[in-house]
């Protein structure tokens, strides 16, 4: 059966969510984006990474949660999708987890609205839920709405 | 099986090479018969192929080029001259070998198609020969020995060939850039030029890429150096510099190819052309080695091969006509490139008939794309352009070389898509030339950065015409409004303006600014529009990153770039910003008409129609470019002077005349002066005319829009002051004759300004 999984886990708004490190190229702290008029909200903007030009998500707005309040500056989390590298803005990052495969669950059924398609699946910790993201789907949330 | 399959890709992009320069070869043989080298090359070519088929098993190929190579050892070995017979038996043969490598790309087979015939065909023109000659066939393997030594010792024996191999000029360039290609594809044992090597095309755009980056990089060191200050420091940035520049230089020369390889198709396209019309065509060819990026001598190979069939049907006219005409019965097709501030042009010349500008007009009056009257006052140059719309073809009849009317429309859209521009200049009874212009690389280009709601734009230089600066004062009285559309007269000229903070709803930092307005002029289309941003920064090469799928929807961005100082820039499609803008409609009419304003003065321009609504129900309408501006006054700024209405206007007296007055549907009233309509409102609405500087007010009931369109005057309701009625929005609308309402009611004010102008 399936050996224990690592996972990079973030916050947001609260909510406690966890990315495969497999699928994350790397975590950065807040760059300087250009934001992208007519674009979907979703989008705050564009970053440099090294000179590769990447997309920036925010999770709040993809989630339908509040903006962040003033003043305080989103995390990247930069994925590796089929499309290139897409960064997540989270609100902080956590710990690299390590997490057993058989603490994890489906998510509930009435778990409704855009979580239930971001959300693939819930793993028991001991402490505190963590909320295993669709990266996939959290990326092409953004396409729709553009 | 893998390693198989390997050789035969190879032996698929060998042969092909090998069989586009067959065709010159043929082509060029049929001039001269005996220019022994390029029978040699033919030779070999055929004989390669004919080898490498035996290995690989290929039994119908083989088969075809045997009897090939059969026949082409006799005309080697001089036991028989070509004739066009036998170069036409070639050719299919050519063309057999190639249907069936094609077969072989796509299927992995042969393919099913017969190919005897041509085979008999060869074997007969063969045997004749054979016939007449009948010396001793030679063993046709032995022949390939004493074959390969002919081309190379070519260059050291020039006295063997001089006499015989007088070719003509572009001839002995085909020639040497074949040559060039050639070497690299023989049997690589021969190994007469190592100097070259195959490398993949995807290789070279990683390369083009990093150098992008290193490029990127540069800018940023180079703006970080500025700001601190220290000898070393600065010393080796500029040696950084240096090298990037000359190291973006080198690798974008790896991706460049000489247009030759386009254009070494051209000969045999327009010999089997040139026959299938009955004409005689000779094709000349300068700057062969002009070189191009890759991508861009994809993007016009399909362009050029249009252009030159519509030269050899529509240009080149038939040997009878010629010779009537005084010309030389040999039409010539002249290709030329070279390159010119950064810039590539092609050019495409030939000595044919040239454009004959009335069948021209007559087809675009016959598909209703411009009226009788428009087509009448067209220049030469506009009506030239005619020929680049959809659907478009002065063909008599429909041939299946042309006159499908896909033509020269696509032509242009293709060029244009890869931000070129096309060109025809005609002469009739000599000839037409087609100049098309491109840019060198499509991955570096030169742009204007520009800032709009605080964010900082690029827009691409190619479509950038001029930049205008109104400070405050000039602001406030040159921006003008036309129903809430504003307008800027640039030379004369309305230019319609665009707002980028509007377009992209973004605030404007302008809100503090102290009313500055910078335009950016931009060409879309054939239109042109001003962009007003708030600021304009500078030029800088820029490299384009294509935007995330994210941004599918977003016309308005071409593109995102990497600015000096690290930060993402977006590059704005200037096409898409217009479209959104709707200064580039669907409606192509409109294009049409808006070369035509733009290519004369203003005053002849009437396409442009202002339409204004008097006595409730009139609609009528004026040319725009016989207003001069339009008003709206309260009604209490109407003073009397002498019984007439007049207005204090620009520190002038402006006399007023009311147009549902002055048109009343009894008769003009010819002896009172009229007096402004003064039923409804506190204000007046007023179309200010002015000639030699001296203004008169039109007072209409409402200015309604201002529209372009085909106008088709009809002159049944002729009143005074009427010129006639057009249709126009599906309207019948009046056309006012000012001239004649004011000459008729202000008599003076006329004499007063011819007086003024002489």
């Amino acid at each position: 059966m399936p050996e224990d999984r690592q996972f990079c886990t973030f916050l947001v708004d609260g909510l406690y969510f966890g990315i495969e490190v497999l699928q994350v190229q790397e975590v950065i702290r807040f760059q300087e984006m250009t934001r992208v008029p007519l674009a979907s909200p979703v989008i705050k903007g564009l970053i440099n990474l090294r000179g590769q030009i990447v997309t920036a998500i925010d999770l709040r707005r993809g989630l339908e949660l509040a903006d962040r309040p003033a003043g305080s500056l989103p995390m990247n989390v930069v994925v590796r999708t089929g499309d290139g590298a897409v960064s997540l803005l989270v609100d902080e990052i956590g710990d690299v987890v390590n997490v057993e495969p058989d603490t994890f669950e489906r998510p509930p059924e009435t778990l409704s609205g855009i979580a239930r398609e971001l959300i693939s699946g819930v793993y028991k910790l001991k402490e505190r839920l963590l909320l295993v993201m669709d990266t996939e789907k959290a990326v092409s949330l953004s396409g729709v709405a553009a | 099986m893998a390693e198989l399959d390997d050789l035969v890709k190879e032996f698929l992009v060998e042969s092909s090479e090998n069989l586009d320069r067959l065709d010159q070869d043929f082509v060029a043989l049929e001039k001269d018969a005996t220019a022994r080298d390029r029978l040699a090359s033919i030779f070999r070519t055929i004989h390669t192929i004919k080898g490498t088929c035996g290995f690989l098993g290929l039994s119908k190929l083989e088969s075809v080029t045997h009897v090939g190579e059969s026949l082409l050892s006799k005309l080697r070995d001089g036991e028989m001259t070509a004739t066009s017979d036998i170069i036409s038996g070639l050719l299919a043969m050519v063309d057999a070998v190639r249907e069936i490598l094609a077969s072989i790309e796509s299927a992995g087979n042969e393919g099913n198609g017969d190919y005897t015939k041509i085979i008999a065909n060869l074997t007969r023109l063969k045997d004749a020969a054979q016939g007449a000659v009948a010396p001793a066939a030679p063993a046709v393997p032995a022949a390939v020995a004493p074959a390969a030594p002919v081309a190379p010792a070519e260059a050291p024996t020039p006295d063997e060939h001089a006499g015989q191999a007088e070719l003509d000029a572009p001839a002995a360039i085909a020639k040497a850039a074949g040559g060039d290609s050639g070497k690299s594809s023989d049997s690589p044992a021969s190994g007469s030029a190592n100097s070259a090597i195959r490398v993949d095309v995807g290789l070279l755009d990683k390369l083009m890429n990093l150098v992008g980056e290193l490029v990127l990089a540069r800018n940023q060191i180079l703006q970080f150096s500025a700001t601190l200050e220290s000898a070393t420091l600065t010393g080796s940035t500029q040696r950084l510099n240096l090298i990037t520049t000359e190291l973006q230089e080198g690798v974008m020369k790896t991706r460049m190819q000489p247009i030759g390889n386009v254009w070494s198709k051209f000969p045999r396209i327009v010999r089997d052309l040139a026959q299938l019309c009955g004409k005689q065509v000779r094709v000349e060819m300068e700057g062969r080695e002009t070189e191009l990026d890759k991508t861009i001598i994809e993007a016009i190979k399909d362009p050029l091969t249009h252009i030159i069939r519509n030269s050899v049907d529509h240009g080149i006219e038939t040997p009878e006509r010629r010779r009537t005409a005084g010309k030389k019965e040999e039409g010539r097709l002249y290709l030329r490139a070279f390159h010119e501030g950064g810039q590539v042009n092609i050019e495409i010349i030939d000595d044919g008939g040239g454009v004959p500008l009335d069948r021209v007009k007559a087809k675009a009056m016959e598909r209703g794309l411009v009226s009788a009257e428009q087509a009448a006052k067209m220049t030469e140059r506009e009506v030239l352009n005619l020929l680049f719309l959809p659907g478009f073809s002065t063909a008599e009849k429909i041939t299946n070389v042309s006159g499908r009317g896909v033509g020269l429309d696509v032509v242009k859209t293709n060029i244009e898509k890869i931000g070129g521009t096309v060109d025809l200049q005609s002469k009739l009874g000599e000839g037409t030339t087609l100049r098309i212009r491109i840019p060198l690389t499509l991955a570096i280009i030169p742009a204007l950065v520009i800032t709009s709601g605080g964010d900082r734009f690029a827009i691409p230089q190619v479509s950038l015409l001029e930049l205008v600066r109104l400070e405050p004062e000039q602001a406030r009285k040159g921006v003008e409004s036309i129903r809430g559309t504003p307008v800027y007269r640039l030379r004369g000229n309305l230019l319609p303006l665009v707002y980028l903070n509007k377009e992209l709803r973004t605030d404007s930092a302008d809100k503090k600014g102290d009313g500055t307005v910078n335009i950016v002029v931009l060409q879309a289309d054939e239109r042109q529009f001003g962009l007003v941003v708030d600021e304009i920064n500078d030029t800088e090469e820029i490299v384009v990153k294509p935007l995330g799928k994210f941004f599918k929807g977003l016309t308005t961005f071409a593109g995102a770039t990497i600015m000096g100082d690290g930060r993402v820039a977006l590059i704005l499609d200037v096409m898409g910003l217009a479209q959104k803008s709707n200064v580039v409609s669907d409606n192509k009419d409109r294009s049409v008409h808006e070369m035509e304003s733009r290519t004369k003065d203003a005053g002849t321009s009437r396409q442009a129609m202002l339409l204004f609504r008097i006595s409730d129900t009139r609609r009528m309408a004026i040319p725009l470019s016989l207003v001069a501006r339009l008003e709206e006054f309260p009604r209490s700024a109407i003073e009397h002077s002498g019984g007439q209405a007049v207005m204090q206007y620009r520190g002038q007296i402006m006399p007023l005349i009311s147009l549902s007055e002055a048109l009343a549907d009894t008769r003009l009233r010819l002896a009172s002066p009229t007096q402004p309509d003064m039923q409804t409102g506190d204000t007046i609405q007023v179309i200010v005319y002015t000639k030699n500087d001296v203004s008169i007010g039109l007072v209409v009931d409402r200015i309604m829009d201002i529209v372009e369109e085909c106008l088709n005057v009809q002159r049944t309701i002729v009143r005074p002051g009427v010129l006639g009625s057009a249709v126009i929005e599906k309207k019948v609308t009046e056309l006012l004759d000012v001239e004649s309402v004011i000459r008729t009611i202000l008599p003076q004010a006329i004499e007063h300004a011819d007086a003024k102008a002489a």
